[in-house]
């Protein structure tokens, strides 16, 4: 059905005419390498060192005991000390700092004569990400210096002592050190890859329908699929060799540990690579119109390979309908995997389930390509 | 010359929504992504999915786990039997959070200093640092309590707990929820999409075409034809920043404090921009598919240092200053501020102006290329 010879000679005109555009080759080889480097190191969600204002009214040495809890702490860091609530305001709303601490006037003194002192904290909620883990540290904070002067004072008092009770012990698997870049580099090329192999691909056949060269190839002996299949031989080797930068990329400039098996990872992408180009493939058959056929592919592979894909933001954490939409962006199964080879050095024994589905993925979109071409054709 | 003007508008419009797709595209996308951004992109981390490997299996170990359950923030999956499922629920990622009491952890937390261990899934680390912030707080909440039933226990004398009461009180957006956050920069990030896209290949759509050389015999000026290039994709612009704020603060009830007059202000500002960046990549291409290689080229990098998504500050030094020329990077503070804040010029004076600087740069570079393209 499928004749080799055709298929190789569009592979081969689609190579020329790739090639006599060298700028937008080396732009497809060139992008995906600048944009690792590039996110590789920027990216991170990580929250530490958030800037805090302090307005200490009590100017105790219990309230810079206090304070130096916040500074010592990860998570905080002291940019500047004010006075006056409007001084506070100014801070918060010029984002300056995200956060505030208020240390009453007398602080001190309630402390000393074993009352409750309240300290206000104030947080820009506007970034809740940072906020809410902000929060969470503060809290535990003020806790851990709340025991600590109970215990002091006890330590005055004759007889026996009391100690700290619990001591929480925190480990981090496959990714010891919360490095960033560890999490974001996998996903990055997933992501990357699926943005260009759809680019590269959309404006093809549109483009032989606006050049009006489509007619001629219809008036040749080669066939829909065979077509489709030359089309892709040329992005699909594009494609494989920017994913092939990017893993020696990641390997010797990010150090990202690659503890699973690096032939598994190759499959993977080429199956992946395979679905997302025939997606392109098919968003150019469709449409018919370069423009339009960019937009589309632009917008249907950025955002749901950027947003659903557990790329940056955990699908769990997702309300359940979007939760199950989430099963037909195929970037999904390939963050899945990728992080699964690298991170946690698993095999096709755990990731079984997400080849699967990338597969089907992959076979479905290529279909589908095949059938709206014979479609348009009629 | 506004005769030329308009006539070059109607051709451009006539042009845009010949093929009734591009209105969806241009019109129902907006609609999509702010449904997405408001619905998917979301770091309220709940109902954790928890395992308890408790080798204790006191009541103490018991009552730390209901207290992890009863937060809200955790939800107890499984109790795992040996290390093996340890290891085998964190490959397979079924949990996000492992707690691990070690033997003889109710004993020590009479007396002694008793162990727990968290263990988070590091493939995720933003929830994972969340987890642990969440962790720690009800760990420490229950360390107190055990503290001072000690001291009770020992006969010491009570004295008022906690002795620094924290009083946290998030402004802006009270109950933290991170699509107060997004939302609004999604106006920002869609407009740049969408008015980059439509003008970078206005003119070299043209170009390929062939119908350049019809229009240079026209007697219009470069000056009108750039105008009428890029008024119709200003206009759908504001057209989408409508039906953006119109879903957000209506669906997802966002607050707009500020006024709205500024953000329409602002935002022809930012347009200058957007469209000055699109009419030089228009002209530096020779056919539509670079031309969106070039709009990508700069788009990605834009949306994604611009702190949209990712903190500016967490960014290396140099990475930190490169944003600096980014448009997005500014509108953005203005849309949050206009929207969550409720500031005002007096505050948003400067991004203002470095916008207003970096569109007039654009568009005379872009004008000047495209007239010696011309000749």
């Amino acid at each position: 059905m499928v004749k080799t010879s055709r298929v190789l000679a569009i592979a081969r005109k689609e190579f020329l005419h790739i090639l006599r555009d060298p700028r937008s080759l080396g732009m497809s080889i060139a992008i995906p390498m600048l944009m690792l480097i590039l996110f590789g190191y920027a990216l991170t969600l990580d929250v530490d060192n958030i800037p805090v204002a302090v307005w200490d009214q009590s100017r105790s040495h219990v309230s810079r005991e206090f304070i130096s809890r916040f500074d010592g702490s990860r998570y905080f860091s002291i940019r500047e000390f004010v006075t006056g609530y409007s001084a506070v305001e100014r801070a918060i709303d010029t984002a300056s700092v995200q956060a505030a601490i208020i240390v009453p006037v007398d602080f001190a003194s309630r402390i000393e004569s074993g009352r409750p002192a309240s300290v206000q904290f104030i947080l820009d909620g506007s970034d809740s990400n940072t906020a809410t883990i902000a929060l969470g540290y503060a809290s535990a904070v003020a806790q851990s210096f709340s025991r600590h002067v109970t215990l002091r004072r006890n330590q005055t008092i004759p007889g026996p002592q009391a100690s700290e009770p619990l001591d929480l012990r925190h480990r981090v698997w496959f990714n010891a050190d919360m490095e960033g870049r560890n999490y974001i580099v996998p996903g990055l090329i997933v992501v990357i890859m699926m943005i260009i192999a759809a680019m590269l691909t959309s404006t093809t056949v549109a483009r032989e329908w606006e050049s009006g060269s489509m007619e001629q190839l219809i008036s040749t002996p080669v066939r829909g699929n065979e077509l489709i299949l030359g089309k892709m031989i040329p992005y699909f080797v594009i494609g494989l060799f920017d994913v092939f930068v990017a893993v020696v990329m990641g390997e010797f400039l990010f150090e990202v540990p690659l503890r699973g098996s690096v032939a598994l990872l190759f499959v993977m992408a080429s199956v992946f690579l395979a679905g997302a180009l025939s997606m392109g493939m098919l968003v150019s058959i469709v449409t018919r119109n370069q423009l339009l056929a960019t937009q589309l592919a632009m917008t249907l592979t950025f955002l749901p390979s950027f947003l659903l894909s557990g790329f940056v933001y955990a699908i769990s954490n997702m309300p359940q309908a979007l939760q199950v939409m989430t099963h037909v962006i195929p970037a999904r199964y390939l963050i899945t995997i990728l992080k699964g080879i690298y991170l946690k050095g698993v095999g096709l024994e755990i990731l079984a389930i997400e080849a699967l589905f990338l597969t089907i993925f992959g076979a479905v979109v290529f279909a589908a390509a095949n059938v709206a071409f014979k479609k348009r054709l009629v | 010359m506004p005769v030329r003007i308009r006539h070059m508008l109607v051709k451009e419009f006539i042009q845009i929504f010949r093929d009734p797709k591009m209105k969806a595209v241009i019109f129902v996308m907006p609609v999509i992504q702010v449904l997405v951004f408001g619905y998917a992109v979301t770091t309220d981390v709940r109902n954790i999915a928890t395992a308890v490997y408790d080798l204790d299996n006191s009541t103490a170990s018991r009552e730390l786990t209901a207290r992890f359950a009863g937060s809200g923030y955790f939800r107890i999956v499984e109790y795992p039997e040996d290390e093996a499922r340890v290891r085998e629920i964190m490959d397979r990622g079924l949990a996000g959070a492992v707690l691990h009491f070690m033997k003889g952890f109710g004993d020590d937390l009479v007396s002694g200093t008793a162990r727990l261990q968290i263990i988070t899934d590091g493939t995720d680390s933003n929830t994972a640092g969340i987890v642990l912030s969440y962790a720690s707080n009800i760990v420490s909440r229950y360390s107190s309590q055990v503290l001072l039933e000690r001291l009770s226990r020992l006969g010491k004398p009570q004295t008022a707990y906690p002795a620094v009461e924290l009083q946290a009180r998030a402004w802006f957006n009270e109950n933290l929820e991170s699509r107060n956050f997004y939302v609004p920069g999604v106006i920002a990030i869609l407009l740049m999409l969408i008015t980059l896209m439509l003008t970078s290949m206005a003119i070299v759509r043209e170009k390929e075409i062939g119908t350049m050389e019809q229009i240079m015999v026209t007697p219009i000026t470069p000056a009108e034809f750039i105008l009428g290039k890029t008024l119709p994709f200003a206009l759908i612009g504001f057209i989408d920043v409508l039906v953006i704020t119109v879903v957000g603060v209506f669906w997802f009830e966002i607050p707009i404090r500020g006024s709205l007059p500024l953000l329409f202000l602002a935002t022809s500002i930012y347009l200058m921009t957007t469209l000055g960046v699109g009419l030089l990549i228009s002209t530096v291409s020779g056919t539509q598919q670079q031309a969106m290689m070039g709009t990508f080229f700069f788009y990605f990098p834009a949306a994604l240092l611009s702190g949209f998504m990712f903190p500016i500050a967490n960014m290396p030094e140099i990475v930190q200053w490169a944003t600096y020329l980014n448009p997005l990077r500014y509108f953005l503070v203005i849309v949050r501020g206009i929207f969550l804040k409720g500031v005002g010029v007096e505050v948003l004076w400067p991004q203002m102006a470095a916008l207003l600087v970096m569109g007039f740069v654009t568009l005379v570079l872009a004008t000047r290329r495209f007239s010696k393209t011309l000749n």
